[in-house]
């Protein structure tokens, strides 16, 4: 009797559900609790580089969910046969291989996307987060939750990149998308487009800022002394 | 078995470089036709633009077919000359300044005709801060007058110098004159904000783009300086 209870036991283990609690946190996580940029402090060259403008924003966290999805996907298939001497070398060539594909597929059927991205989409590459994730995730885990753990981090990695961008062409050029939405009465009336939010290094005050924020509110992340 | 073994590693490293090799040759090679094509049509988008004239990347070669009536080629002296196997559409100029030596360079020029009236298009290539960058000039029946300019870049700061692509940069150039007198001049891109009005030879460049704006100054002073005698020749034909 209690012979046939563990055998049906050990049987469902590993009929996990599709999004059990655990699945469900590889998506969330990233979000907020785990962010890469705030929390992992990954990425951040990107976020530096290129949230001068919301499109350009949006455009990039798309190319990386994609790049993201495959290489996790590819590393995750291949983690038993990876040797783990030349792990990094092969995650390198892994994801090298998909960004440059995903820039010769642009180039050949959008091509006006593929102008906008010019250089990022090959930034993409250097972008920590990714070889992140396939060194501490998908090298370790089955398909499913690699795929979802992709999806949870470029989707943080994404909405950090947009609310930067947000403010900084909110402010520094008075555009959200490239419409203009600061009225031109405000410019009247003697208000000025703040040039430094243009610059890189105030993607980092506003990324700090966003950290500041993110820390004071959830209660998980203040540190006790 | 034992994947951290010497033998392994090789055979595991030489099947993915060629795999993935592969894969990336194979993806090149059976998307070159369309990028091809891409970047002439665009090439044509942005000859047309110059003067105004929009299309999209379908109609792009019908209306190119249409209003640019001939294509001419110049010698490093300005004069009309001619290259075996090449036509002026052909010669890209970011390329031919690179890398072809000065007195070996072949200039194009398009001419483009609507309701009778003509406008000489000039391509140019030269550099920003990051990379290059490169556009055309639309000049009046005059060859002097600028009617039209489109610029573009590669690798420029977006929020910045990639400003040049965008038209209130663009069509600042409009109604500025190369020549004083007859004397060539050019069109210089001063600092950003300064105060340029009712100079005509002159523009305002962008803020915080200045060595980009720069490089739209010294891209256009040096390769209009090579259609000078070509110019000032159909000047005087004209008068």
């Amino acid at each position: 009797m209690s012979e046939t209870a563990e055998a049906t036991a050990v049987a469902k283990e590993p009929k996990e559900p599709l999004f059990s609690a655990k699945n469900r946190r590889l998506l969330s996580d990233p979000l907020n609790d785990d962010n890469p940029i705030t929390i992992q402090v990954l990425g951040i060259c990107s976020a530096l580089a290129i949230t001068v403008q919301v499109k350009q924003a949006v455009v990039m966290s798309l190319s990386v969910l994609v790049v993201m999805i495959g290489a996790n996907l590819i590393v995750s298939a291949l983690r038993n046969l990876i040797p783990s001497r030349v792990r990094i070398i092969v995650q390198l060539v892994i994801v090298a291989a998909l960004v440059i594909l995903v820039d010769q597929v642009l180039k050949a059927y959008v091509y006006d996307v593929s102008k906008q991205l010019s250089v990022f989409v090959g930034l993409i590459i250097t972008n920590c987060i990714i070889m992140g994730r396939l060194e501490a995730f998908a090298l370790g885990n089955k398909l499913w939750p690699s795929f979802l753990d992709a999806i949870g981090n470029a989707a943080g990695y994404g909405w950090i990149l947009i609310a930067v961008a947000f403010v900084r062409e909110l402010f520094g050029s008075g555009k959200v998308w490239g419409f203009q939405v600061i009225p031109d009465s405000f410019y009247d009336f003697g208000y000025y487009n703040n040039g430094l939010m243009i610059l890189p290094p105030m993607a980092l005050i506003t990324v700090g800022i966003i950290i500041w924020i993110q820390r004071s509110r959830n209660t998980k992340l203040i540190e006790e002394n | 078995m034992d994947v951290n073994k010497n033998s392994y590693i090789f055979t595991f490293s030489a099947i993915l470089v060629i795999v993935v090799g592969a894969a990336l040759a194979f993806a090149a090679e059976s998307l070159k036709p369309l990028q091809k094509e891409n970047v002439r049509l665009e090439k044509m988008q942005n000859i047309l633009a110059s003067v105004k004239i929009e299309a999209t990347p379908e109609e792009a070669a019908e209306k190119f077919e249409k209003y640019i009536i001939e294509q001419v080629m110049l010698d490093n002296e300005g004069n009309v000359a001619t290259s075996e196997g090449r036509t002026a559409f052909d010669i890209d100029v970011v390329k031919e300044f690179k890398t072809v030596e000065e007195e070996n360079r072949f200039y194009p020029l398009f001419v483009f005709e609507e309701n009778g009236a003509r406008k000489y298009i000039v391509p140019m290539a030269g550099n920003g801060l990051w990379g290059p960058i490169w556009g055309y000039v639309a000049f009046e029946g005059d060859m002097n007058t600028i009617y039209g300019s489109t610029f573009d870049h590669k690798t420029e700061t977006p929020g910045l110098g990639a400003e040049i692509n965008q038209p209130f940069f663009q069509d600042k150039f409009i109604g500025k004159t190369i020549f004083d007198g007859a004397e060539y001049v050019s069109v210089e891109v001063v600092k950003g904000g300064a105060d340029v009005a009712g100079n005509p030879h002159q523009v305002d460049g962008i803020s915080g783009g200045t060595i980009t704006s720069k490089g739209v100054g010294e891209m256009m002073e040096r390769t209009l300086n090579v259609y000078v005698p070509y110019f000032k020749g159909n000047q005087k034909a004209a008068l």
